[in-house]
């Protein structure tokens, strides 16, 4: 086994034991990174950056003081900013762009050792599910079909996140959700991704899409895995004054592998009409899972969740036109070239047409029309209504007992890169459909790999957690893995 | 509830992002697709519902009212497309 292939608790245990060096794990990791661009997931590459970490790392696990994630080597989805190095979100409008600053995250995992590859390639702005709309040209995902060589897409927006851990060029990676971003991926490479509770992880220093519903989290090869990089990145941050100030318990502390009596509630509104037969298998197959481990299968009502779809669509994009409306051309990032006699306004106007791919600039328009005077009632003050409605769905399941809630992750495994071109953007945002409603609710959930469908690509299960309980969450999931033990691997073409 | 050509002009024109008028057509099109899915939110009854304002029902914090960051114009210049003299540079603004 190469040393890239390992994971963070198994990588973390050799390099204490003295057994492996960071800067050589680093170093396999660099190669794997460079002989993997056909998938295109690592977008700038920092390898000087990520030597000069890793030799440090030796230096502090040489003296003993050698935190989790000491010389593990991480991509940084590339909507966080790090300092001195291209921060993008995939977008043209940040071209040249890099931050004077570091994000409280990067800078997080940065003093617990951690080790910065490059950064991942992603949906524009986190706004899409197959990495299409990245000015870099999409990931592509290192699972394939059968013997077919159809390209297919590594998911949304963290594609790229999703591809590089699960082809194995880092040990690990952040990604962010807003409506599925981490946990659509996740499922559709066959590792973990986590999004936890609104407020846990700082959003200070990452280019916001919509910030009420925004949240970093980690991409992982385990469970175990999530628990580490989670512990690490989480924690209270003065500069986000939405994140919240509660201690971070040790999440792999909480890996018990009990949940004996616990209560999982099965959501009948998630068995949507045309649902496939193996996804609806594989969420049988994961309760059946659950319940040989101890738990208590129970059948819950959550009556919003068909107007999660639509209400994320209004308030997603009424968030995104007002934070988006920061680049105008003016502080940073691309301005587009004036004509003899063109103003301030045309200035905006071509720079932002200019800028702005198709996908973000629908969306910048969609929130504009629904904020403008005349619709606000009846577009956005509704939808933050019946948001409401859907978080108190949540609130009844978890009051009466429920600890937490299983559920497919994604509609469908991978598809097919290309495959949505021609389809209207609603279909392409029905990915969302089993993901959107926790953001809504600021709920943690995380995906899970439970199986492989008939054409030899991986599926997820989702559980989804009670506020705060990110611990109690990882030990089902952690159940979930162990009861699943999925352990396919892509076939390398690349 | 559909978008016409005029409506998503004016809505480009808001949201400060050049349209080209034979482009126009098309996005009125996608724009009422999205608002035709959006308008599922009408069949739910929302009397007596607040609108969610905050994710988590906390007090926003406060801290002491003290210079905390500053002297760094060089660095939030770095990245201007076009800086003089300490200034952000623009067009024109006032004639």
């Amino acid at each position: 086994m190469s040393a890239n292939e390992l994971t963070i608790a198994a990588a973390r245990d050799a390099l204490r034991k003295g057994d492996l060096t960071a800067v050589d794990l680093t170093m396999a990791c660099l190669t794997a990174m460079d002989a993997g661009d056909e998938l295109n997931a690592f977008v700038h590459k920092t390898p000087e950056i990520a030597l000069d970490q890793a030799r440090a790392a030796d230096a502090r696990l040489k003296a003993g003081d050698a935190p989790s994630l000491c010389g593990i080597p991480l991509g940084i989805k590339d909507l966080f900013c790090t300092k001195g190095v291209p921060s993008q979100a995939a977008s043209n409008i940040l071209r040249g762009f890099k931050p004077e600053y570091e994000s409280t995250v990067t800078t997080k995992l940065f003093a617990a050792g951690g080790v910065m590859l490059g950064k991942l390639n992603m949906d524009e702005f986190a706004m899409g599910s197959s990495n299409e709309t990245s000015c870099y040209g999409n990931a592509v995902n290192p699972w394939r079909r059968g013997n077919d060589e159809t390209a297919l897409t590594p998911g949304g927006s963290s594609g790229g996140s999703a591809a590089a851990v699960a082809a194995d060029l880092c040990l690990a990676a952040t990604g962010t959700d807003t409506g599925g971003s981490i946990r659509q991926p996740a499922a559709f490479v066959g590792i973990t991704g986590i999004k936890p509770t609104y407020g846990r992880v700082s959003r200070w220093g990452i280019a916001a899409f919509a910030s009420s519903l925004d949240q970093a989290g980690p991409m992982t090869k385990s469970v175990r895995d999530a628990a580490i990089l989670l512990e690490a990145m989480a924690g209270h941050d003065p500069k986000d004054s939405t994140s919240a100030d509660l201690p971070v318990p040790d999440f792999e502390a909480m890996l018990t592998g009990d949940i004996r009596g616990k209560k999982i509630g099965i959501p009948r509104e998630y068995r949507m009409d045309g649902m496939p037969d193996e996804i609806e298998k594989l969420w049988a197959d994961g309760q059946a899972m659950l319940k040989d481990a101890g738990a208590e299968i129970v059948d819950i009502s959550l009556p919003h969740t068909k107007y999660a779809l639509p209400a994320y669509y209004v308030i997603a994009p009424a968030e995104a036109s007002s934070n988006l409306a920061r680049y105008d051309g003016v502080r940073y990032g691309h301005r587009a070239k004036l004509a003899q006699g063109d103003g301030i306004t045309e200035m905006y106007e071509k720079t932002r047409a200019e800028g702005f791919g198709k996908e973000v600039q629908r969306r910048v328009m969609i929130g504009t029309y629904v904020l403008s005077a005349g619709f606000y009632d009846a577009y956005y003050n509704r939808a933050r209504k019946v948001r409401a409605l859907i978080k108190r769905d949540f609130e009844f399941a978890f009051a009466a007992g429920i600890d937490a809630i299983l559920t497919p992750a994604t509609p469908s495994s991978a598809f097919g890169l290309g495959e949505m071109a021609s389809a209207d953007p609603v279909e392409m945002y029905l990915n969302d459909v089993f993901t959107v409603t926790v953001n809504l609710a600021g709920l943690p959930g995380i995906a899970v790999p439970v199986g492989l469908d008939r054409k030899g690509l991986p599926l997820g299960l989702q559980l989804i957690g009670r506020p705060w309980e990110e611990g109690d969450l990882l030990n089902h999931a952690y159940v979930l893995e162990k009861a699943a033990g999925f352990v396919a691997k892509p076939e390398k073409w690349w | 509830m559909s978008i016409d050509i005029d409506t998503a002009r004016k809505v480009a024109k808001l949201a400060r992002i050049r349209v080209e008028e034979p482009d126009l057509p098309a996005l009125a099109g996608e724009l009422s697709g999205i608002l035709t899915f959006m308008e599922q939110l009408n069949e739910v009854d929302v009397t007596g519902v607040e609108p969610m304002t905050s994710v988590t029902p906390m007090r926003l914090k406060r801290r002491a009212d003290v210079v905390t960051d500053g002297n760094i114009q060089a660095q939030i210049l770095a990245n201007a497309p076009d800086a003089r003299e300490g200034f952000f540079a623009v067009p024109k603004v006032v004639e």
